[in-house]
């Protein structure tokens, strides 16, 4: 079965009521279960150099490896083999940026927050580095799955501070992690499992920054039907409230099991095709 | 950068600006902040700075501390809090110039935590290095508090004209649009006909799942109608709707699922 049928992608990227242009980049692909965002940052046109080329090098790679590769082979570790694709080719798109800024002088001191997932053989994997971030509604319980590499995030597992305290910081916008401004970059990836009826949230700052998690918990839950007009009500929330950054969002909802092919007969099938 | 101001009975005594990663309370000359009045500790309290934020925190004087009355431990300051020790008060400022304009400073920018040792000798203590240019610019630029400004490249010509960052209010996430409206929907037929439903939420959801579903949004510019599932879409005033979203005004008359609903606006 292709995963196109089982999931269902609806995306939205909107400049915001305030900046000129557009320093988020997105990519999605339902076929191969994979979704990526990108918020840029640096100087002059550098941030959208960046986040563009964050999501074209990972999007572009992983689709071509993962016609060689499925995902959820597991590797001589017992680990599936998707986090070693997934690390591999941000570690690509990581050297891809930090050369180009370390060249053209006009690109220098650019990077990237990046936020993925890979769905396959019901479970995905997440990627993310820095604060744009994966949230999950399932059910009645809408949870932040990932966990911003920010220094509010550092304060808050400090103890110094509590997440409301947060909320009222003016140090909002510092990341302590990005792709492309250092050599190597280390991405935070985790496994998990994916089950039906399931929406996951991939979004920039500049919609968690604006609207509360009440309200777009509420939007998921009444407009979880009609996935478009959801990314779009989430965009115009953000706008309504002031729109001070870019935003964008991507939603996967999960429409049905999405196992992948085991036993001899599938095994056959695969062979045959 | 936040700034403290000392008073007695009203009288304002001194000014302080929160420039160290510590600044520290308390009766004994060593202090940063020195009160010499026995109802004052020793050590009495520490404020701590990060960027832009400050902490205080009681060091267990005798009397304690009170921040806006209340007594605490340990406090977030945000501006305008009143501190007090005893009869001397301490107000906490923290504002932004009037003239930043938003676009300066929410830019995400990337915090290294090997960059902060090299400033720290600089005048300028909680600043944090925020730097998307090259890290060498960090050490060479003097007054590096104001390198948090989202364009780097160009550093020495843009410190005079950008206002500091650090000292920038903190967005107001979420802030409420002013005055929304409430809505009101007067059910005109059907089993729940009479009873009407307030529009208070951002999205209020009407119909039935599976057949037919629409949204009301309510947002600063008003109530908008939207088809969200099924195949037949509202009807407002005799009109069938498209996918778009559509501006409802003062006693509207919407269709939906065979039920007949009335807008209006509350006054």
């Amino acid at each position: 079965m292709e995963l196109s049928e089982a999931l269902d992608i609806a995306s939205a990227t909107d400049p915001g009521m305030v900046r000129s242009h557009n320093e988020d980049s997105i990519a999605s692909d339902a076929a191969k279960g994979l979704v990526v965002l990108a918020d840029g940052m640096g100087g002059y046109n550098a941030g959208e150099v960046a986040s563009g080329m964050a999501t074209t090098v990972i999007a572009t790679e992983l689709q071509r490896l993962l016609e060689q590769r499925p995902p959820y082979v597991n590797d001589p570790n017992g680990k599936a083999v998707a986090e070693s694709i997934l690390r591999e080719q941000i570690a690509k798109a990581n050297t891809s940026i930090y050369q180009a800024s370390q060249s053209q002088p006009q690109y220098s001191g650019m990077g990237t927050t990046l936020v993925m997932a890979l769905f396959y053989d019901n479970k995905l994997s997440v990627a993310h580095i820095g604060d744009s971030r994966l949230y999950r509604q399932r059910g009645d319980e809408f949870k932040q799955v990932t966990k911003d590499h920010s220094l509010l995030q550092e304060q808050i597992d400090a103890g110094m501070i509590t997440p409301e305290q947060a909320k009222k910081s003016a140090n909002k916008n510092l990341v302590t992690k990005a792709l492309g401004i250092d050599p190597a970059v280390d991405a935070e990836i985790h496994e998990y499992d994916a089950s039906v009826g399931d929406i996951y949230l991939l979004c920039s700052d500049g919609l968690c920054d604006m609207v509360s998690d009440e309200d777009i918990a509420m939007a998921l839950q009444t407009l979880g039907a009609n996935l478009q007009l959801c990314a779009h009500q989430l965009v115009q929330m953000a706008n309504d409230n002031g729109g001070r950054d870019n935003v964008s969002v991507i939603l996967v909802r999960v429409k049905r099991d999405f196992r992948a092919p085991r036993g001899i007969a599938a095994k056959l099938a695969a062979w045959f095709r | 950068m936040a700034k403290l101001i000392l008073s007695m009975d009203g009288l304002v005594l001194k000014e302080i600006s929160l420039s160290k990663e510590r600044t520290t309370i308390g009766r004994k000359p060593h202090n940063d902040i020195q009160i010499d009045n026995l109802a004052v500790s020793g050590e009495h309290a520490v404020i701590v700075s990060i960027l832009s934020d400050s902490f205080l925190e009681d060091l267990g004087s005798t009397n304690g501390t009170l921040v806006n009355g209340q007594s605490v431990k340990k406090h977030f300051l945000q501006s305008n809090d009143v501190i007090e020790l005893g009869k001397y008060k301490l107000k906490y400022i923290n504002e932004a110039p009037a003239q930043i304009k938003a676009a300066d400073f929410e830019k995400t920018m990337i915090l290294r935590p090997g960059a902060m040792r090299t400033i720290a000798p600089a005048a300028v203590p909680a600043a944090a290095v925020a730097l998307p240019a090259a890290p060498a610019m960090s050490v060479a630029t003097p007054a590096p508090a104001k390198s948090l400004g989202d364009t780097m490249v160009n550093q020495g010509a843009l410190n005079s004209s950008m206002p500091n960052p650090v000292t920038a209010a903190p967005p107001q996430s979420g802030a409420a649009p002013a005055q929304l409206k409430t809505g009101l929907l007067k059910i005109l037929s059907g089993s729940s006909a009479g009873r009407s439903l307030e529009l208070t939420k951002p999205l209020t959801t009407l119909g039935k799942p599976g057949v037919q579903v629409a949204v009301i949004t309510r947002r600063p510019q008003g109530f908008f109608i939207t088809h969200v599932e099924g195949a037949n879409f509202p009807v407002v005033n005799g009109k069938t709707l498209d996918a778009q979203a559509h501006a409802l005004k003062d006693h509207d008359i919407i269709e939906l699922a065979g039920v007949k609903m009335e807008f209006s606006l509350k006054t």
